[in-house]
């Protein structure tokens, strides 16, 4: 992976840059020293790693602003990091820039039942929000799998979802507001507890700009009641055909359920022989589906979901009669990961969305992929949203396969594009699909999207080298050319 | 000499667009017209009008999306999802009547363009949670492309929010896909009767954090009840708080009566079944209550959900307006008698204490063009939405000073 070449000259005045943020940040709030800066050497995608210049740690606003104001004039790149739990090398230091953690940003500020609101800083974790307002009966919705270690912070930067999202929305849909400072060190909020945000939608802009825009320092999230309460179904089919069609038809049949995964036979038996909670083993694939809300209506549904899996041939159907079962139902699925990596030395979990109906002919693709290639696959899929997580195993101390992997995955999201999907559907661009977005996108949809980029950072200091494959000068982009002026399309009516 | 450009596909859209970048002649651009009066009003010499740009351009039920041009009208994208028994959730408000104009002629254009949501907000998000892609063309005169036809993507920025509610302002949206969901099978009302403002937020809080899945929730004051088409309302003589429940039949029956049960203490309650039910809520989405007479300025006021009652009353009582609150309080409509300057300063000074936002959504012309349509943003937000417009319209040909006046 190429990233930008570092700037000599920003390297040759590190000590400068270290004694002026030790002006603003003081005491242990900026480290320099290599044994200590090692543990942000990568984030959750460890297959790259890269020591950054220097590390800062503020704990307030104004902090932020003036490393961000003296980065800003100094010419000097800043890496913004939340828990540095991103799957796609958001976070990945650079050599010649500044990473700047929000780690001391972990205070909740508000609780506001009154309002559903939680105003908090972005070190916060996911699930400490939930944990902050669960004694009331209330939580934040999107769940990402690393929930309980990823920062509110972090999952704006991602636009985080989780098996959730069909029903509630990724995070996205349940951000009310933000404060964040921009590159030239002026703090902007926008939204708040209020329902639309106000002019342009910056918010909805902001959140899963992958750190490219600005640093969030302060977040309001809406909460939402518990569910009264949640049953899942656990179906077996003998072919992924079926259980893709059964998707549709609960779908079709005006069925939203909370959560809808599925798995198909490697991954079910993977995670089979690493929990044992009782998966049918001879299944080509498996379904979850849970169902939450008011209890007379998840009973209704459970039926009418029951109904659809046997009209499309389920080979074996259980419903969790109590929560014990629904959690047994889960556990594998939860497990998947780290079921996989036992069973390979290494594997590389894969991020595309399809249409959900193009499920059956995504998996036909690869596991003519997997014969090409060599290299085995499991899969897990959010089916409810066509959200796939393939797990391409191999094992990275042979040679050549960790290339060999990363073909493999790049040819599985092209086939999604093809399809009709996208490269990255939760765990963002980063560097892992910086160089496939010309598979989705045109030159113009990108340059048009580093213009945004140019509106917010002229100088592009902010996290460069992710999500584009190029980098352009803001001067070059801003360039146009104006064709001559010709009244258009003269034999049309005008008036 | 003024002109009105008609083109009937993308191709002739970026045509207009080249000329006007070239001549750095400014467009109006408009769908369907009805919203012609709903923005800073524009002085132009030239028309975009994207009317030939009509008609559904696919419609996938079991993937939950459509996709179509953008002077599609609401009423052909209604009947179609009516007939897979599917909605746009976001419930987007028609314009037309606070307009003076029938219902029923707005455009899916220019819905996401003003990020048009309704009371069912406070549980499906607003419009702009329901568009996942579109193509366009920019004031730079490309054409572009962002998002796409799936619910989860994180594939670059999320533009898709950026051109929801920009008033087309940032590009020339020529294809809308948007998500599309189930419509409920049965829809009740519980109305409780004749609480004031701050009562009636606690009951609709109340109702909001139960677990009994509210999908509206609005406070009418009695001044307002016999202007209600539903009889009930019509006839209630006191103000009305009003619940909506949704879904399946056996459940809205049973989260009713639960729902009923913990709101006793409120007083007395009553309940509309589904007919009644959607006509009520079609008149609180449409503000069909404060749309006569034409002249009279209206308001939009996005606050938080606690504050609206406070906001309503005190705009009331100072400046003898009236109005309701949608979205659990979230949102107060608010009619002024006709003046001179919409009460503006008034209006902004009273929600400044609880945050949000106030939209001066209809007034005759030269008060649109002398007063901020729109909140007016501190400097640094200002300047940074110019630069956002910039990096889409650098010429500023593009709707200029619909939102902000010079921009």
């Amino acid at each position: 992976m190429l990233m930008p070449k570092p700037d000599e000259a920003v390297l040759a005045k590190r000590g400068e840059i270290i004694a002026a943020l030790r002006g603003i940040v003081p005491g242990e709030g900026v480290i320099a020293e290599e044994d200590e800066m090692r543990v942000y050497e990568s984030d959750g995608l460890s297959a790259y790693r890269q020591m950054p210049m220097i590390v800062v740690l503020p704990e307030t606003t104004e902090q932020v602003a003036e490393i961000l104001r003296y980065c800003h004039g100094e010419g000097v790149k800043v890496v913004p990091r939340g828990a540095g739990t991103s799957l796609s090398g958001g976070a990945l230091p650079l050599a010649d820039a500044v990473l700047l953690g929000l780690g001391k940003f972990n205070r909740i500020l508000d609780i506001d039942f009154e309002n559903r609101a939680v105003v908090t800083q972005p070190g916060v974790t996911n699930l400490g929000i939930t944990h902050a307002v669960q004694d009331q009966g209330f939580y934040y919705a999107p769940d990402p799998s690393s929930q309980i270690a990823c920062s509110i912070g972090g999952n704006i930067a991602e636009n985080s979802g989780g098996v959730h999202c069909l029903k509630y929305g990724l995070t996205t849909n349940n951000v009310l507001g933000i404060e964040f400072v921009t590159i030239e060190g002026e703090v902007i909020r926008i939204g708040g507890k209020h329902l639309d945000s106000e002019g342009y939608d910056l918010l909805g802009l902001m959140t899963g700009s992958e750190g490219l825009l600005g640093v969030v320092t302060e977040v309001t999230v809406r909460i939402l009641r518990k569910p009264a309460t949640a049953r899942a179904l656990l179906v077996g089919f003998a072919s992924s055909e079926a259980a893709g069609t059964c998707v549709a038809e609960i779908i079709g049949a005006g069925v939203i359920p909370g959560g809808m995964e599925m798995m198909d036979n490697p991954a079910i038996n993977a995670a089979e022989d690493f929990v044992g909670t009782g998966y049918p083993r001879d299944a080509a694939a498996l379904l979850i589906v849970e169902l939450d809300g008011p209890e007379v209506e998840v009973d209704y549904l459970i039926g009418r979901v029951r109904e659809i899996a046997e009209a499309n041939g389920a080979t074996s159907l259980r419903v969790s009669e109590n929560e014990d079962e629904r959690n047994a139902f889960w556990a594998g699925r939860k497990s998947a990961f780290p079921a996989v990596g036992r069973i390979s030395p290494d594997y590389m979990c894969m991020d595309g969305t399809i249409p959900r109906k193009m499920l059956p002919e995504i998996l036909r693709r690869m596991t003519a992929l997997s014969e090409k290639h060599g290299l085995r696959v499991a899969n897990v899929f959010h089916a409810g949203d066509g959200n796939l997580h393939p797990l391409i195993l191999f094992d990275a101390n042979q040679s050549g396969q960790l290339e060999t992997a990363e073909a493999f995955g790049g040819d599985i999201l092209k086939a999604c594009v093809e399809l009709g999907g996208v490269l990255t559907g939760e765990h963002g661009v980063g560097i892992e699909k910086r160089d496939l977005m010309g598979e989705m996108f045109t030159e113009v949809d990108l340059d048009q999207q580093q213009r945004v980029k140019c509106a917010f950072d002229a100088k592009g200091l902010l996290n460069p080298g992710k999500v584009f494959p190029k980098l352009h000068r803001c001067a070059e982009l801003g360039r146009m050319v104006v064709h001559q002026g010709k009244m258009p399309f003269p034999d049309i009516p005008r008036f | 000499m003024a002109s009105t450009f008609q083109p009937s596909d993308d191709s002739q859209v970026l045509e207009a667009v080249t000329w006007a970048l070239a001549e750095e002649a400014p467009l109006e651009v408009v769908g369907r017209g009805g919203k012609r009066g709903f923005g800073r009003h524009l002085q132009v010499d030239h028309t975009l009008d994207l009317s030939g740009l009509s008609g559904i351009n696919f419609y996938e039920p079991e993937e939950l999306i459509l996709s179509a041009k953008p002077a599609t009208p609401m009423a052909e994208i209604e009947a179609a999802l009516a007939e897979r028994g599917q909605m746009l959730a976001f419930e987007p408000m028609d314009m037309g009547p606070l307009f003076g104009k029938v219902a029923g002629e707005g455009s899916i254009g220019g819905v996401f363009a003003c990020n048009l949501s309704g009371p069912r907000r406070v549980k499906a998000g607003a419009a702009r949670d329901h568009l996942l892609g579109f193509n366009a063309i920019s004031g730079r005169a490309e054409a572009f492309k962002s998002g796409g036809r799936v619910v989860k993507n994180v594939t670059g920025y999320d533009l898709s929010k950026l051109i929801t509610g920009s008033y087309g302002t940032l590009a020339v949206m020529t294809e809308l896909t948007f998500k599309v969901l189930p419509a409920p099978e049965k829809t009740y009302t519980v109305l409780l009767d004749g609480l004031d403002g701050a009562a009636a937020t606690r009951a609709m809080a109340a109702a909001m954090n139960s677990a009994h899945e509210v999908a509206g929730a609005a406070y009418l004051p009695a001044s307002l009840t016999s202007r209600s088409d539903v009889s009930y309302v019509q006839g209630a003589g006191a103000s009305i708080t009003a619940l909506r429940l949704e879904g399946f039949g056996p459940s809205v029956e049973q989260r009713c009566r639960e729902l009923r049960e913990e709101l006793g203490a409120f007083g007395a309650l009553e309940e509309l079944h589904s007919r009644n039910s959607a006509r009520f809520w079609s008149e609180i989405r449409d503000a069909a209550y404060l749309t006569a007479p034409e002249e009279t300025p209206t308001w939009r006021i996005s606050v938080p959900p606690a504050a609206g009652h406070q906001v309503l009353a005190k705009l009331s009582s100072e400046l003898d307006g009236e109005g309701f609150l949608d979205w659990s309080g979230g949102l107060v409509w608010l009619s002024l008698p006709a003046g001179d300057d919409a009460s503006h300063e008034s209006v902004r000074g009273a929600i400044a204490v609880h945050g949000g936002h106030a939209t001066l959504v209809r007034a005759p012309a030269d008060i649109r063009a002398s007063v901020p349509v729109f909140q007016p943003q501190p400097a640094p937000l200002a300047a940074l939405s110019a630069r956002v417009k910039d990096s889409f319209d650098p010429k500023r040909i593009l709707n200029p000073g619909r939102m902000v006046a010079g921009s």
